[in-house]
């Protein structure tokens, strides 16, 4: 799939714009805080819905404007699909697809695969378990609605749970009667959940391996263990019987929300063990990874955005990675760089069609210096 | 809104506290009384009043009522051993113009909800089950009906009461979900389809 072309309202610091891709490389150029990671984001917020930057609509909008909208068309495998999503401030996020209204945007998550590869992707190894199984979680949710659907429900029973365990504490009395409800819930959908996690990353680690290896020159062994304790015979058991520890911390102590993927590295955690060399290459193996695994289930490559990776990245990896774009592995691909030169340098030996935007504080012209 | 007169200014912040409607229909509403006769206006706010001091609520299923107990349940005709669990009043008359149903009712008042601060305290859970337990012999309740929302807080509270029941050795039953009729499959919601087919019944030729 690909994208034609991109018009901005007021979206971030464009007041208005309008621009015609190439369906293969496109290079935004400018100087730092002109603008060019925003565009990114504009194409995120069509593919899916929100922002790859800031969760918070209203931060996205051009500062003393009430609304911004961003409207493009979509070329997937010959459909023609136009995207509108428009945004005021205090109102509901609309999106419409080819002029219709889409009610719930879990409806549009999921049609037009996009992967990002950015520079503080290194904080999927170095923050906290969340971040990990939001990454996980946003790719299960895209290919596969009842996963997506259960997920919802799930956090929805926890956060009723929670509350009600608040209630207990303050009252100081654990009422059964009154948890039940929610601990079956939790229970049936925490194993359904966890085996999902599991069966996907049967088919996701392989990917995982074969980039790691073409992106790093050492051929370490890396390996992502699932920890949870829901996929265990005796889960059901555990989860009752934690209900005292509930109790005292005043959450749910067990669940798929406790879990974690571990990365590994020759055996050892990524995270401890890891050089940051070898860090930075397994960020960039699982997200084309998970351009591979969408490519797999959507019939489609995926849009490929790439924010800042040449000022981040050393010339070894840079070079592997425009390698795999030359072997014609991804579709198209969305480039920033704050030196043209050097990318116009690089991207002139792969022989791709590639089109240089330049950026001027907000403002987007063509360059072909 | 600016008004010329503190009296409107007043009746519209009123006439708008009600659901559904805003300072511009308040505004006409008010107006629109100011036109008629002044026993309109008396009226109105005679009903009102009355309505708000004189309406009882069902001692035994908690619908609206003129006396302690309501006319359905007073009702001779009702099947009295069939009890239709309900979250709240309007879902009374949704079900009795329905014409299919000739058992009682029994309102809520609400559902489960902690995080709105709703527990099964704060609905008419209790009296459902002290009202199934001390019932004559001559009318013992044989089937509880869950007619509640089928959302996540209904499911949950449906869950709750059929655990409550459980002692008393009765059949419960829930309202069935799936294609509405004259619904076209392919514009059905897949978790609604989905469940249809789970739940399908014996079509029989006879």
């Amino acid at each position: 799939m690909h994208l034609k072309n991109i018009r901005l309202k007021q979206f971030k610091n464009y007041q208005k714009a309008e621009v015609q891709f190439s369906p293969e490389i496109n290079c935004f150029v400018g100087v730092n805080g002109s603008g060019k990671t925003n565009l990114l984001d504009a194409i995120h917020y069509l593919c899916l819905t929100k922002g790859a930057i800031n969760g918070v609509d209203q931060l996205n909008v051009l500062h003393d404007q009430e609304f911004f909208t961003v409207f493009g068309d979509f070329d997937l495998e010959g459909k023609e699909i136009e995207v509108r999503c428009i945004f005021e401030s205090g109102k509901k996020k609309q999106l419409l697809q080819n002029g219709k209204a889409i009610d719930k945007m879990s409806d549009h998550v999921g049609l037009l695969p996009v992967v990002m590869i950015a520079p503080d992707d290194t904080m999927l190894i170095k923050d906290g378990s969340e971040e990990r199984r939001r990454f996980f979680d946003n790719m299960l949710c895209q290919m596969d609605k009842q996963y997506l659907e259960k997920l919802v429900r799930y956090q929805h029973f926890l956060k009723q749970r929670n509350a009600l365990i608040k209630q207990f504490a303050d009252r100081g009395r654990w009422e059964k009667s009154h948890v039940e409800p929610y601990d079956r819930e939790i229970i049936s959908l925490s194993q359904f959940l966890a085996a999902a996690r599991n069966a996907f990353l049967e088919e996701y680690i392989p990917l995982l391996k074969e980039y790691y290896a073409i992106i790093s020159d050492n051929h370490e062994a890396v390996n992502i263990t699932y920890e949870t304790n829901c996929l265990s015979e005796d889960f059901s058991n555990q989860f009752l019987q934690n209900a005292q520890r509930d109790f005292i911390l005043k959450r749910t102590n067990m669940g798929i929300h406790k879990d974690d993927f571990v990365f590994e590295i020759g055996g050892y955690p990524l995270k401890k063990f890891g050089s940051q060399g070898q860090q930075k290459s397994f960020v960039i193996a699982l997200k084309l990874a998970q351009f591979q695994i969408f490519l797999t289930h959507k019939k489609t490559k995926p849009v490929l955005l790439l924010d800042d990776i040449f000022d981040k990245l050393d010339d070894n990896r840079i070079e592997k990675l425009m390698k795999l774009v030359a072997d014609h592995r991804f579709g198209q691909l969305f480039i920033t760089d704050a030196r043209p030169e050097r990318s116009k340098a690089i991207l002139s030996e792969i022989g791709a069609e590639s089109r240089f935007f330049l950026i001027e504080e907000g403002e987007i012209s063509p360059w072909n210096q | 809104m600016n008004f010329p007169s503190k009296l409107i200014e007043e009746a519209v912040n009123e006439i708008s506290r009600l659901p559904g409607i805003g300072k511009k229909t308040a505004l006409r509403l008010a107006l629109h009384l100011l036109k008629q006769k002044e026993n309109v206006t008396e009226e109105l706010t005679r009903s009102l009043l009355s309505l708000r001091k004189d309406i009882k609520y069902c001692s035994l299923c908690h619908n609206i009522s003129d006396a302690e107990v309501c006319s359905i349940c007073a009702g001779r005709r009702r099947e009295r051993s069939i009890i239709c669990v309900v979250e709240d009043i309007p879902d009374v008359l949704a079900i009795e113009n329905t014409s299919q149903y000739n058992g009682l009712y029994h309102v809520l008042g609400g559902v489960i909800s902690p995080i709105q601060g709703i527990g099964p305290d704060d609905l008419n859970i209790e009296s459902l089950i002290q009202r199934i337990a001390h019932t004559p012999e001559t009318e013992k309740v044989k089937e509880v009906i869950l007619a509640l929302p089928a959302t996540m807080e209904g499911d949950t509270t449906s869950f709750f009461i059929t655990r409550r029941l459980k002692e008393f050795g009765i059949k419960v039953s829930t309202i069935a979900r799936g294609i509405p009729i004259g619904g076209e499959l392919e514009y059905t919601d897949e978790v609604t389809l989905g469940r249809s087919i789970l739940t399908r019944v014996n079509y029989s030729a006879e």
